[in-house]
């Protein structure tokens, strides 16, 4: 098989690779290309990058509180709205 | 190494709320859950239908939906599993009406949704926090998971950016588990492709020698 055509063949997996959820035979060969395969080591970099971005990035947006208040009145909870947001921080929603 | 995503401020756990309670329509007993799992939500919808009134609409629908089906929840999935369901449910549905086009996530899938060989080899993992992190570049990652399919965008949202396993994401939108597994992988080959072309622009005009292979 070519180079070439073994990077191909490796693309359908990298993303398993990456999770670590490949089985030991496959990864062992992984590694034994990217030893001598720059190209599909840059790109196992710049996707692995590419999800811990999207991770470390992912949790910024917040429910505005009058999303929130709007949710409790339209499910007729208003009057658990002062004691749910209490209990916000236990939740750890 | 990536393995499993971090639990990230998920909520509570199906084993946290009277399922008892709940089935029976104890008020308090919903308010918590809506208070531990409306945010994730929330944010699922948002990042699926990108607009918030939209998203809000959502999140309305979903708790009103789970309100009224609760009686009949038989526990055999996660209560988060459950609700992430009709959540997915909801946004593709409002999608659909909203953009007039047909999704369906278990069919086959389509040519513009098949593995993409990558076009752009440059490292540009070397580039510095600030630079990969700046706001500019958040905007960017952004816009770059709004142009995915539907099908591989609900996957990734789910697996990378909510924490869900790869079964229970399969559980969520009633696909196997090979099936998430490829179209996080050709999710996560597109982004990977765009976030190149994007930041290997910043390579090539900090070092114009750059770091081609």
């Amino acid at each position: 098989m070519s180079e070439h055509g073994h990077c191909r063949d490796l693309l359908g997996v990298l993303s398993e690779f990456i999770d670590g959820a490949l089985e030991q035979q496959l990864c062992d060969e992984i590694d034994r290309h990217l030893q001598t395969c720059e190209k599909c080591r840059v790109v196992i970099d710049s996707l692995r990058k590419t999800v811990s971005l999207y991770q470390q990035t992912a949790p910024a947006s917040e429910m505005p509180d009058d999303v929130r208040e709007r949710l409790f009145h339209c499910l007729d909870l208003d009057e658990f709205l002062h004691t749910a947001g209490q209990e916000q921080g236990s939740a750890g929603a | 190494m990536i393995n499993e995503p971090v639990e990230r401020d998920r909520p509570k756990r199906v084993e946290d709320f009277s399922l008892e309670k709940l089935r029976v329509g104890d008020r308090a007993e919903f308010a918590r859950l809506v208070e531990a799992y409306s945010g994730v939500i929330y944010r699922l919808a948002l990042r699926i239908v990108s607009n918030p009134q939209d998203a809000e609409d959502v999140l309305q629908e979903t708790f009103l939906k789970a309100l009224r089906a609760l009686k009949n929840f038989d526990g055999r999935s996660s209560l988060s599993t459950w609700l992430y369901r009709i959540a997915t449910n909801e946004a593709l549905m409002l999608l659909r009406k909203n953009r007039r086009v047909v999704i369906s996530l278990d069919e086959p899938l389509e040519n513009d949704e098949q593995e993409m060989e990558p076009l752009q080899i440059v490292d540009w993992c070397c580039l510095p926090e600030n630079e990969l992190m700046s706001s500019e570049a958040r905007a960017y990652l952004d816009k770059a998971v709004e142009t995915l399919p539907h099908s591989l965008r609900v996957v990734f949202l789910l697996r990378d950016i909510e924490g869900l396993s790869t079964l229970e994401t399969g559980e969520v939108l009633g696909l196997s588990e090979t099936a998430v597994k490829t179209r996080l992988s050709r999710a996560r080959m597109r982004l990977r492709e765009l976030l190149t072309g994007y930041f290997g622009a910043r390579i090539d005009s900090a070092r114009p020698a750059g770091v081609d292979v």
